[in-house]
C-alpha cells in the first residue's frame, strides 16, 4: 500500500462519483457551469481531508458501537467551519451553491471514506486518500460542469467558446439534462475501461 | 386549505425532491433495482421524514434562535435526524415487528439520505410554520416515493432487454432517471 497509489487511485481507479456511485446529489444538482463544480469540489475536498485525518488520529479512542455518530458529528464540524468561510470570503459562490454548502454534511464520500478508509489507517495515509479522492472527485464535477456549461450556454468558466451561430441547448442546464450527461459521461468511462481491459488482455 | 393542496401538488409533482431538486439520489439509484425495495424505502422514507420535519423545525425555532445558535444548524440537525433514525427502529421493533421485518434494513439508511436534511433546511430557509413544515416534508417524502416506484418498474424490466454493454448498471439508471425527470418537467406549468 504505497502512498502515491492512495493519492492517485482517486483520479481514475476509484474517482467518485464514477467507479463510486456516491455523492450524486451535488454532482448532478450544482454543474451548471464549471466554476460552480470547481467550488462545489473544493468545499468538498476540505472536509473531506479534514474528517480524514482527524477520524485517523482519533480512530483509537472511539468506541466502535459509535463510530457512525462521532464521524457525522467530525464531518458535521468540517462543513459548518466550510460553510462560514465561504459565507465570508466567497459570498456569490455560496449563493450560487445554496442548499448544497450544509448538504456536503450527508455527501455520502465523506461518510464513506471515514468508515471504510480513514478509521483503519495511519492519518498520513488518510491524509493522501482524501486529497486524492477529493481531488478527482472536484476534476469530475469540473468536466461535467464544462460539457453541461459548453452545450447549455456555449461558454466555459463565462468565456465564450462556441461559434456565433450556435443555439444554446438549454435542455443541459435542465434538471434531465444534468442525468443524461452524467449517465453519458458514465458510459464514455466504461468503454474506455473495456478498451483498456482488451488490449490488457491481448498482450 | 387551497394553499396545502398546491403545496402538496408542488412538491409532489411540480418541484419533485429527486428529479428536479436533486435531493436523496444516492438512494434513489441504489436502492430501484426492485419493486419491493423500492416500497420499502419509500414508506420508510415517509415516516421519517415527516417526523423529521416537525422535529427539527422544532429544536430550531425552540432551541436554536433562542439561544442564538443559528450557525450550528447543519450540526443540530444531522445529529436530531441520527438519534431520531435510531429512536424510530428502536419503536418499531418493540411495537410493530411486522412494520420493522418490512422497513427494518432502510431505516439506517435514511441517516444520510440528504432528502431528509435537505427537506429539514427547506423549511427553515422557506420560512414556514410548523403546519406548513409538516405539510412540505410529507408531500416532499411521498414525491420520494412516488419518483422510486416509478424507477424501480422501469429498472425491473432492463432485466428482459439487451443493453449495450458500457451502459448496463448504473448508466442506463441515470439515463432513465433523466427522462422520468423530462416527463415531470412537463407538469411545470401545473401550479
Amino acid at each position: 500500500m504505497s502512498l502515491r497509489h492512495e493519492f492517485t487511485k482517486g483520479f481514475w481507479e476509484i474517482v467518485p462519483p464514477f467507479r463510486l456511485v456516491l455523492g450524486l446529489c451535488p454532482t448532478l444538482a450544482v454543474t451548471t457551469s464549471a466554476i460552480n463544480g470547481i467550488a462545489m469540489g473544493l468545499a468538498t475536498t476540505f472536509v473531506l481531508i479534514f474528517s480524514n485525518l482527524l477520524v485517523s488520529l482519533l480512530r483509537r479512542f472511539i468506541p466502535i458501537q459509535v463510530r457512525i455518530a462521532s464521524f457525522i458529528v467530525i464531518i458535521a464540524s468540517f462543513v459548518v467551519m466550510a460553510e462560514l468561510l465561504m459565507q465570508a470570503y466567497f459570498y456569490p459562490l455560496y449563493k450560487a451553491l445554496g442548499i448544497f454548502v450544509p448538504l456536503i454534511v450527508v455527501n455520502c464520500i465523506i461518510l464513506g471514506r471515514a468508515e471504510a478508509f480513514a478509521s483503519k489507517n495511519n492519518p498520513i495515509i488518510s491524509l493522501a486518500d482524501g486529497l486524492g479522492i477529493g481531488l478527482g472527485f472536484t476534476i469530475s464535477l469540473f468536466v461535467l460542469g464544462c460539457i453541461r456549461e459548453l452545450l447549455g450556454s456555449g461558454t466555459i468558466l463565462g468565456f465564450h467558446v462556441m461559434w456565433s451561430g450556435f443555439e444554446p441547448f438549454a435542455f443541459m442546464l435542465k434538471p434531465p439534462g444534468a442525468f443524461v450527461a452524467l449517465g453519458i459521461l458514465l458510459a464514455l468511462m466504461n468503454l474506455i475501461s473495456q478498451y483498456q481491459a482488451k488490449k490488457g488482455g491481448a498482450k | 386549505m387551497g394553499d396545502f393542496i398546491l403545496l402538496m401538488i408542488s412538491a409532489i409533482l411540480v418541484n419533485n425532491i429527486l428529479l428536479i431538486r436533486f435531493l436523496g439520489n444516492c438512494p434513489f439509484l441504489g436502492v430501484s433495482r426492485s419493486m419491493d425495495t423500492a416500497t420499502g424505502m419509500g414508506l420508510a422514507v415517509i415516516f421519517v421524514l415527516t417526523l423529521a420535519g416537525m422535529i427539527t423545525w422544532l429544536v430550531h425555532t425552540y432551541i436554536l434562535i433562542p439561544l442564538g445558535l443559528e450557525y450550528l444548524r447543519t450540526i443540530a440537525f444531522i445529529l436530531v435526524i441520527a438519534a431520531l433514525v435510531q429512536f424510530v427502529e428502536m419503536v418499531i421493533q418493540k411495537t410493530a415487528p411486522p412494520l420493522y421485518e418490512a422497513l427494518g434494513i432502510y431505516l439506517p439508511l435514511i441517516t444520510t439520505n440528504c432528502a431528509v436534511f435537505g427537506v429539514a433546511i427547506i423549511n427553515i430557509n422557506e420560512g414556514y410554520d410548523l403546519i406548513t413544515s409538516i405539510f412540505f416534508s410529507f408531500a416532499s417524502a411521498c414525491g420520494f416515493a412516488l419518483a422510486l416506484v416509478l424507477m424501480a418498474g422501469m429498472r425491473q424490466r432492463f432485466a428482459l432487454v439487451r443493453i449495450p454493454k458500457p451502459f448496463e448498471g448504473f448508466a442506463i439508471g441515470l439515463i432513465t432517471a433523466g427522462l422520468i425527470a423530462l416527463a415531470f418537467s412537463g407538469l411545470i406549468g401545473l401550479v
